[in-house]
């Protein structure tokens, strides 16, 4: 955009041009909130790190607490059931969303305005909220309460604005009339042009809505552990209460798992805008 | 785009030529049927719960109509409960606003080494989304009783404790204050990048320094969304659960309407209900504030 704001007229590049050469150097007010972040950001990642290798007694290794986690059996279970309950949410909600938001913006783009307040309410509808006129409901379904499925089920209205977002995003960003026409006159069916005209298309788009969607249900305590299973946070939780330090070691394993899945929706998004997929509204 | 332009007028051929508008005519009646799956489970996992909350929240358990739910939040603990979640809301907002602010704007200041955008960023997309159980044991390990930083100021002559708790207001905020900050860094940097760089040369060309033109252009621009955004932080750290749980605290809204429900049952439900609803109407209201001040900075920003 700069580059055609400046092109028409010489002068005006070159003296923004020079300014800028003018301005590099770095005020030293910006150096010093650089470094605050920086600490304020390190300081407890630094202290989980020390803290976790802290407190064996003589004769145990370094990472004493990190072996003793991962040699419970509670630790594995906890962990496998929590990938297992991300991994449905984002089947169904991909499910659910892929075709409903590409059904909307090719036949019913008047329906977007009805989106957009959808995806604010969880945001309105908090999980500590809703599961207080959720669960009377679901107590009524004896069958699906007792099934660690029935988190999945939740999860979807919490991953969905971040993967509506991402996938408006996505549709916006491709010329959906002209490719569905174009592989329509092609002989193509509406199901047929989604799946392998349009999904090719959004890749991006939902492997960054998935990304996010695992990291808010590997994480998600509150609906979890009021309903009463045991996933992996409801497990750090317990093990926190009873041991500090195998608490922290796995605080620092969580740590280790969101940040993977953050730097990869970063890459994904190639500088900058992948980023900006954080559990709130815009 | 001229591709779509191309579509159009296609459209628009077929429209004259008489071929297509019954066939679309038909299309549209039978299209709302596409998302009909979408707002059923949308229903009965959203909509329906909430509209389920919020007449609980006005009827007595016979099902009759009722103000005294709502009037049982006004007796104690629930007031003192409202009261700590607002100031800690308020307090981690305004703390995570200014320096989220000032972080962003030295992010994007063109003179600083290239590898600090994308670490900078990347960290604070990570950092935003670390809320929760591990994010209360990080800062127990930090700032706790036995935390590191806690004895390294000891060593130093420095003793915190006891005046100091991860459960009071100040604790409790820079615990929050580990996602606010970096989301309000992630949220401001759109806002400083639509300021329009013809005003900062302007500015400077007319010998404005840079705290000259924060003064009288940056910050006057960016106010309504600064406050905006500050009032979203706001509602993101009023609905935290998990993160104070683990801490320990037991006077927030949040944690009271935690202590009504276990497994499918919800004790005393007309309480739960009312401290619920009672919740969704603050909420409420700082959306419709954010909103209005995002209106309103609109007109300047791109």
């Amino acid at each position: 955009m700069a580059q055609v704001s400046a092109s028409p007229a010489a002068p005006a590049a070159l003296s923004s041009h020079r300014l800028r050469r003018v301005r590099s150097r770095v005020p030293v007010w910006h150096l010093l909130w650089l470094l605050v972040a920086a600490i304020f950001f390190l300081l407890p990642i630094y202290s989980v790190v020390q803290f976790s290798l802290e407190g064996t007694l003589p004769g145990q290794g370094v990472f004493h607490w990190y072996e003793t986690v991962f040699d419970d059996p509670m630790f594995r279970s906890t962990f496998w059931l929590s990938i297992q309950i991300s991994l449905e949410t984002v089947a169904v909600s991909l499910l659910l969303m892929v075709p409903t938001v590409f059904w909307i913006h090719l036949r019913l783009p008047r329906l977007r305005p009805v989106m957009d307040l959808i995806t604010i309410l969880p945001f309105v509808v908090p999980p500590i909220v809703l599961i207080v006129g959720l669960a009377p409901m679901l107590r009524k379904f004896s069958w699906l309460i007792v099934r660690p499925e029935v988190l999945a089920l939740i999860y979807v209205v919490f991953a969905l604005p971040f993967l509506y977002r991402a996938l408006d995003a996505g549709l916006r960003a491709i010329d959906l009339r002209t490719l569905v026409e174009a592989a329509e006159s092609l002989g193509s069916s509406i199901p047929g042009t989604l799946l392998r005209v349009i999904l090719p298309n959004l890749r991006a788009a939902i492997i960054g809505g998935s990304l996010l969607t695992v990291a808010i249900s590997m994480g998600e305590f509150t609906v979890a552990s009021l309903l009463g299973f045991f996933t992996f946070p409801v497990y750090t939780y317990e093990i926190a209460t009873s041991t500090a330090y195998e608490g922290v070691a796995l605080s620092f394993i969580s740590f280790i798992f969101v940040w993977a899945a953050m730097l990869a929706l970063y890459l994904l998004g190639s500088g900058g805008r992948g980023a900006a997929g954080v559990a709130i509204t815009d | 785009m001229a591709l779509s332009e191309i579509a159009e007028a296609g459209h628009r051929t077929d429209v004259l030529a008489g071929t297509k508008p019954r066939k679309q005519a038909r299309n549209r009646r039978w299209a709302f049927l596409g998302v009909v799956p979408f707002f059923a489970y949308i229903a009965v996992f959203l909509l329906i719960p909430t509209g389920k909350l919020i007449v609980g929240a006005f009827t007595t358990t016979t099902g009759a109509f009722t103000f005294s739910n709502i009037a049982s939040i006004f007796h104690a603990p629930y007031p003192a409960a409202f009261e700590f979640s607002v100031e800690l809301s308020a307090l981690s907002a305004l703390w995570g606003g200014i320096m989220g602010f000032l972080v962003a704007n030295a992010v994007l200041h063109h003179g600083v080494p290239r590898w600090v955008r994308p670490a900078y960023l990347s960290f604070s997309g990570m950092a935003a989304n670390f809320a929760g159980i591990p994010l209360a044991f990080a800062f127990t390990a930090t700032l706790g009783n036995l935390g590191v930083v806690t004895i390294l100021l000891k060593h130093l002559g420095f003793n915190i404790y006891p005046s100091f708790s991860l459960q009071g207001l100040l604790g409790a905020s820079l615990v929050y204050l580990f996602f606010q900050f970096p989301l309000m860094i992630l949220l401001m940097i759109p806002v400083i990048e639509g300021l329009r760089k013809e005003w900062r040369e302007a500015a400077s060309n007319l010998g404005a320094t840079s705290f000259g033109f924060w003064r009288h252009i940056g910050l006057p621009v960016v106010t309504p969304s600064l406050l905006g955004l500050m009032v979203l932080l706001f509602g993101n750290a009023f609905s935290a659960y998990a993160t104070a749980y683990a801490l320990g605290i037991s006077n927030l809204v949040t944690i009271q309407i935690g202590q009504f429900i276990n497994g499918n049952n919800v004790f005393a439900p007309q309480d739960a209900y009312a401290l619920a609803f009672g919740m969704i109407v603050i909420i409420v209201i700082t959306i419709i504030i954010y909103t209005l001040l995002q209106r309103r900075s609109s007109r300047w920003l791109k």
